[in-house]
């Protein structure tokens, strides 16, 4: 029988991922065994025209992560989709929108307004620009155009799976790979982790109080945050209730609360809007000015709530723009 | 593109193909854009066919300086780390002293030490990935050696099995420190104004000096390896030496009281091409020194030193360009803070005659250097006795309104200053990476080993493995995700003819 044929491919992302791929460390070795990668521009040999001349639904499975923001990644996104069996959103970027999809809240002008005109130690008299296409003395260059809106995998092309988080863990990687291998596939949209709260391997649970009662949300640099305790139960805004379990609570365990990087289990359409009215119903006073200075501690909440999740929440952007 | 220049293409890079196939075993050919992430250069030769102008672009723009705005500045350090998942690290640490400034409070001494810890962990296992994996296979196991060996395998058949898993294990086991204080090795958590989110458990002290013991006598091995199979052979010698790898530039770093290199704090330094210092400055002053210039053709700005002006891509005594990073780094410095890594810079600099050293490939070996100092202060660190003490955070109590942070990622210095309201909510970020300084550097280090390499119409079979391995060098983090498994700089080279017209395209992935 033939190896299964597995392709990687990344768009707007920091890298994390690879390196999530990297620390599978030995682990590695076995899945290189055990399947024919035909496509990992980051480090194999392999074209663009060789994926174009697979026949479609060649591959196996195609892991992708990042965030899609050009033309480009849009393209590659599509053809990756035309190729595979299987689509596989890897990490919070593919998955969510990511953190970069925080930029869906300002426009691309604004993005390239600041970076080359106005920040602080920038010196650009003539208010030059990068150029999609620059020409001097006949030699002509080009550059990607940003797209207005950054979107997650899913909202360009059809997901079979997702891995979620930032990056996801090499216990996750391996339970996808191997579900792949072992043909042991969940319901196609399924995200490949347990589908229970964070709360339940949180090491701090028996703490978490079944009523809360906020009087008071304090911003973690505040307050001095006992190790065991529940953070919710000390006033401080943690996202585990809201999002999936599967990372080890390794956020928690390192002291902070979590932000939601997993995104929300399979019951919550909106993480960001669940975690909003749950907290919001539990605001002790009931008079609009006191509700208002007990909220007050939560002062960005698109950035509390949607860290990762922006770009694929009901939010989705500040205005209505088109993509391109 | 049209057909008939397609086929045109295709059939040269085919032939080109065949010859090159034998040296390199990574590399396509392929009339696409790159990808994301990659780095481009478009080469342009003149009617004699030798070389004009090359640009050496960088494709991306994620804009967080922008989508920063309006969010808390203690969600800074975790949010900026996002910009490259390579260094998490030296994004979280300079965002994280950018808030003690922001709110004018000092970790207390176990926290600043804890911070110490997991930053020159990182050090030493961020320079070990690319001293085994990344660059090194161009020395260990050798630039002429076909291309089919120069990677991890390679130099794992160079050094023996047991020195491959030794490296595995021993990158693994740094990790694990900064995972212990950080939850997360990839994005951690552990930087608050004030402090850190964790002290050390003394029941776990043990096994971090364990690992800290052996990955000083890993750093002093990787010498040893180096001195061996580097400065064993006059060729390797001969080419860090060679011309078309070295500029005269101004050179930057940080460093202590006593002007030894210091990776977490210290003031920045410059010293001219000469080695004479030009400036030395607290990170608050860093737009009196530092500024960024905009080219047309790439989305990376170009940093140069604002006092002299922008006066192009040149160096040598009118040049305002400087370098970053382990090469930079030593020059700017009068010494390494430790006496281990004092004794391997003393015979770096005898052996490269003299301070400063020019040659960019020499940033392997500093970066060998600056491993022996980051283990060895890591063993000290590990054994002070106030490094289990639970007292690990400040709560500030300060108005914040202007915070600036600077630490020397393993790519060179980098700069995170915010602006906030009194609520503490970002007005204002600018960030400048650390590649971002070199920028200017790599990009005249391309269009010298292109000028040196194509000559009248021939270009070099090696002419991408010679930029390559000068792109190399500064481990250069383009659009913070450019390393990759194997060690390859994914790279997109375009070749145009004086009629401006595609002549060849090399990717390498």
């Amino acid at each position: 029988m033939p190896k299964p044929k597995v392709a990687f491919y990344w768009c707007a992302s920091c890298g994390g991922c690879e390196e999530a791929v990297v620390d599978l460390a030995e682990d590695i070795l076995g899945v290189v065994e055990a399947v024919d990668i035909v496509f990992w521009p980051c480090a194999m040999d392999f074209k663009k025209a060789d994926v174009e001349a697979m026949p479609d639904q060649s591959i196996t499975a195609t892991l992708l992560n990042g965030a899609i923001r050009t033309t480009e990644q849009e393209e590659m996104a599509r053809l990756l989709r035309r190729k595979s069996q299987f689509l596989i959103a890897y990490g919070a970027c593919a998955h969510l929108g990511g953190i970069p999809g925080l930029a869906n809240q300002f426009s691309r002008e604004q993005v390239l307004r600041y970076v080359y005109e106005e920040s602080p130690s920038t010196v650009n008299e003539t208010r030059q620009r990068p150029q999609v296409k620059f020409a001097e003395h006949g030699r002509e260059v080009s550059l990607p155009q940003l797209h207005h809106v950054v979107r997650a995998l899913d909202q360009v092309v059809d997901v079979d799976y997702y891995v979620p988080g930032c990056p996801p863990t090499p216990a996750l990687t391996k339970a996808a790979v191997s579900a792949l291998l072992e043909n042991r596939l969940p319901p196609k949209g399924s995200v490949i982790a347990p589908d229970t709260a964070l709360c339940e391997e949180c090491p701090r649970k028996a703490t978490k109080p079944t009523n809360l009662a906020f009087t008071e949300f304090k911003r973690p640099h505040q307050v001095l945050m006992d190790p065991d305790t529940c953070f919710l139960a000390q006033g401080v805004v943690c996202m585990g209730p809201g999002t999936r379990s599967g990372c080890a609570a390794a956020c928690t365990v390192g002291g902070m609360p979590c932000t939601g990087c997993f995104g929300p289990t399979s019951r919550v359409r909106d993480q960001g809007l669940k975690m909003l009215s749950s907290l919001c119903a539990n605001v002790a006073p009931k008079e609009e000015g006191d509700i208002n200075k007990v909220l007050a501690g939560i002062p960005d909440p698109v950035g509390t709530f949607y860290r990762y999740g922006l770009a694929k929440s009901l939010l989705r952007r500040k205005v209505n723009l088109p993509v391109n | 593109m049209e057909t008939a220049v397609k086929n045109a293409f295709n059939q040269g890079a085919a032939k080109a193909n065949a010859a090159y196939q034998t040296a390199r075993r990574r590399y396509t050919v392929d009339p696409i854009t790159r990808l994301e992430g990659h780095g481009k250069i478009d080469i342009f030769l003149n009617d004699a066919g030798d070389v004009e102008r090359a640009y050496m672009q960088v494709p991306e723009l994620r804009g967080f300086e922008v989508f920063s705005l309006g969010r808390p500045a203690e969600d800074m350090p975790q949010i900026t780390s996002r910009i490259c998942g390579v260094c998490p690290t030296a994004h979280h640490m300079a965002a994280t002293k950018a808030l003690d400034d922001l709110y004018q409070v000092q970790p207390t001494p176990a926290a600043r030490r804890i911070r110490e810890v997991v930053y020159n962990a990182f050090m030493l296992e961020d320079h070990a990935l690319h001293v085994y994996v990344l660059g090194g296979p161009d020395f260990i196991v050798g630039p002429d050696a076909p291309a089919a060996q120069r990677n991890i395998v390679g130099v794992i058949q160079k050094v023996g099995v047991e020195v491959g898993k030794k490296v595995i294990s021993m990158r693994r086991r740094l990790r694990e420190i900064i995972a212990y204080f950080g939850g997360k090795v990839v994005h951690p958590v552990l930087g608050l104004p004030g402090g850190v989110s964790k002290p050390l458990a003394a029941a776990d002290l043990p096994r971090l000096k364990e690992i800290a013991k052996d990955g000083l006598e890993f750093a002093l091995f990787t010498n040893q390896v180096f001195h061996d199979i580097v400065l064993k052979n006059p060729d390797y010698v001969k080419l860090i030496t060679s011309a078309d790898f070295t500029h005269k530039t101004y050179y930057m770093g940080l460093v202590d009281e006593r002007n030894r290199v210091n990776f977490y704090d210290g003031l920045i330094r410059v010293v001219d091409p000469s080695g004479k210092e030009f400036a030395k400055f607290p990170v608050r002053q860093y737009r009196d020194f530092v500024a960024e210039h905009v080219e047309p053709w790439s989305y990376m700005k170009f940093c140069y030193l604002k006092p002299l002006g922008w006066q192009g891509f040149d160096e040598g005594p009118k040049s305002s360009i400087y370098a970053v990073a382990p090469l930079a780094r030593l020059n700017a410095a009068e010494g390494m803070a430790t006496p281990l890594a004092q004794k391997a810079a003393e015979e770096y600099f005898a052996t490269l005659g003299g301070k400063p050293v020019h040659h960019t490939l020499a940033n392997h070996w500093a970066r060998v250097v600056e491993m022996i100092q980051a283990a060895e202060t890591l063993v000290t660190l590990l054994d002070d006795p106030d490094i289990t003490s639970p007292d690990v955070r400040v709560i500030p109590t300060g108005k914040p309104s202007l915070g600036c942070g600077v630490v020397e990622a393993p790519r060179g210095t980098l700069f995170h200053h915010y602006e906030t309201d009194d609520n503490g909510l970002i007005t204002k970020a600018n960030l400048i990476v650390a590649t971002q300084n070199n920028a200017a550097r790599i990009a005249m280090s391309v269009e010298k080993a292109a000028k040196g390499l194509i000559k009248g119409g021939n270009v070099s079979e090696g002419l991408l493995n010679m930029v390559e391995m000068a792109f190399r060098a500064y481990d250069p983090c383009l659009g913070c995700a450019t390393h990759s498994l194997p060690g390859h700089l994914p790279l997109a080279v375009n070749l145009y003819g004086a009629d401006r017209r595609l002549v060849r395209q090399l990717v390498q992935g």
